[in-house]
């Protein structure tokens, strides 16, 4: 009785089985039969009807690597208007690939347009992720790493604020569901004048949500506290010792208490505070630098921290 | 998988004479049929078309960060991609080279190329026109350049700084960082 019940409920599985396979199929029949049913009464009412909703129901979230691509592109333009670079190839260089080689092995590898990073003139305390991962860090933030793999900390942070994008998050809701109603009206074809300069007054007003948490507002605690225990993993990953975050919260912390709450201080919780809710998590290494990540460190950030 | 379903179909067979069900060679070539359907639905369900979301996005020999890189895809690009492991599809490119896409460089959103370009499609939907470029994309940034409110040069500069996989893997190897950890 028992065998044949086994039987029976074997054969019974594998046609529940191909029943849900062939459902697939069949789902997605009954919902273009229906949108054309629809289409019948007034196409143009129905798809209007159904792109509204469509559009409302995006958010931040649903902005395509591209879109977000682009985003970055003139965040990064606009901070820049406050922050001017630091014109040092060799720094620069020298950034892009701890940088770089620390970002494949991010949750997110692939952006639209990749990673890069660049070093601001400024010596105030601050780094700045801009979407997509065009990163910028200050020479004051420079200053804070003593060794590759506190300036591995630095940057790992600001990578996870990309791949969990958190400026996006920034961007208010109703630009968002005005843009993707006007993408959504334009349908296939090429944009008019009109819709291209609403467009971008929306995107325009997106790009200032995101620079005013960068530069003025900040990210939220929540979020910070996800970027520094992401920035742990990625470091484990990549194998540097991520006790280095530690020793450079601590450092910063110390730093900032002189700056007078400029910068970083100003958009971050309290760097002793992250250093103190990251002490659980990280593995306690003695921190002996490598000597060959040691002088290649010096050799491309002395100039750029001793210069005044 | 179809090798799989045939074989159970066999030991069901011999299970139904043992129990002397009435069942005839037709019953048994239901099953059969049936089966075969099912591994031919379940295959297909392995594999599926996926569409390439970053501009360059590199297909791996391995699934993993520092694996061998054996083709790039583009843009929009379609590959046939496996299931997914760890963050990674093992995908066919339309060119037939065979490894490995993360993740974040896929969408199962179909990316409809933008008019004017030779990929154009026609007849896209809603969600098709949301990935083809449409939005914030070059027009609006052009648009923005030309209203003279912004300056790209150094957002320019700073996009071609480019490291190769080469370069990181030497960073790495000199710098005495133990290699590839998944």
């Amino acid at each position: 009785m028992n065998q044949r019940f086994s039987f029976l409920t074997m054969a019974c599985s594998g046609l529940l089985l191909a029943a849900l396979f062939f459902g697939c199929a069949e789902v997605t029949d009954i919902g273009t039969q229906l949108a054309q049913e629809a289409g019948v009464i007034s196409a143009d009412e129905a798809q209007s009807v159904k792109r509204g909703a469509k559009a409302i129901e995006k958010t931040y979230q649903d902005l395509t690597p591209e879109q977000e691509y682009y985003i970055g592109r003139a965040v990064v333009a606009q901070v820049l208007q406050g922050y001017p670079p630091l014109d040092q190839p060799e720094a620069n260089a020298y950034v892009n690939l701890l940088g770089q080689s620390l970002a494949v092995f991010s949750e997110r590898p692939e952006t639209f347009g990749g990673y890069h990073f660049l070093l601001l003139d400024s010596d105030e305390i601050n780094a700045f992720a801009g979407p997509g991962g065009l990163i910028l860090v200050t020479r004051g933030m420079l200053r804070c790493c003593e060794t590759e793999d506190e300036l591995a900390a630095v940057l790992a942070h600001e990578i996870c604020h990309v791949e969990k994008k958190h400026g996006l998050s920034a961007i208010k809701q109703g630009r968002l569901t005005e843009a993707f109603t006007i993408i959504a009206a334009e349908s296939a074809k090429q944009m008019g004048s009109e819709e291209l300069a609403s467009l971008t007054r929306e995107f325009e007003a997106s790009v200032g949500d995101v620079v005013m948490t960068l530069t003025t507002s900040g990210y939220s605690r929540n979020q910070e506290r996800e970027a520094d225990a992401a920035a742990v993993q990625l470091l484990r990953r990549a194998g540097y010792p991520e006790a280095s975050i530690i020793t450079m919260l601590e450092r910063m912390d110390k730093r900032l208490a002189n700056a007078g709450g400029l910068g970083f201080a100003k958009t971050h919780p309290s760097a002793q505070s992250r250093a103190d809710t990251l002490a659980g998590q990280v593995k306690q290494t003695e921190l002996v630098p490598a000597p060959a990540r040691q002088a290649r460190f010096a050799a491309a950030m002395k100039p750029v921290v001793t210069n005044p | 998988m179809i090798g799989t379903v045939l074989f159970d179909v066999r030991i069901w067979k011999v299970e139904l004479r043992k129990r002397n069900f009435d069942c005839t060679e037709i019953d048994i070539m239901r099953i059969k049929v049936l089966a075969v359907l099912l591994a031919v639905s379940a295959s297909a369900a392995v594999t599926a078309s996926m569409s390439v979301q970053v501009r360059n996005a590199k297909v791996r020999a391995t699934p993993s960060q520092l694996g061998r890189v054996v083709a790039t895809a583009e843009y929009g690009d379609i590959v046939q991609a496996g299931t997914l492991q760890r963050g990674w599809y093992p995908v066919t490119t339309a060119d037939g080279e065979q490894g490995w896409l993360h993740e974040s460089a896929l969408s199962k959103k179909p990316i409809a190329m933008r008019s004017g370009t030779s990929d154009a499609a026609t007849g896209v939907s809603d969600d098709e026109v949301a990935l083809a470029g449409k939005g914030f994309n070059e027009q609006v940034e052009a648009k923005l350049k030309a209203d003279g409110t912004l300056d790209y040069t150094w957002v320019d500069r700073m996009a071609a700084f480019e490291v190769s996989e080469e370069q990181i893997k030497t960073f790495r190897t000199e710098g005495n960082l133990p290699g590839g950890a998944q």
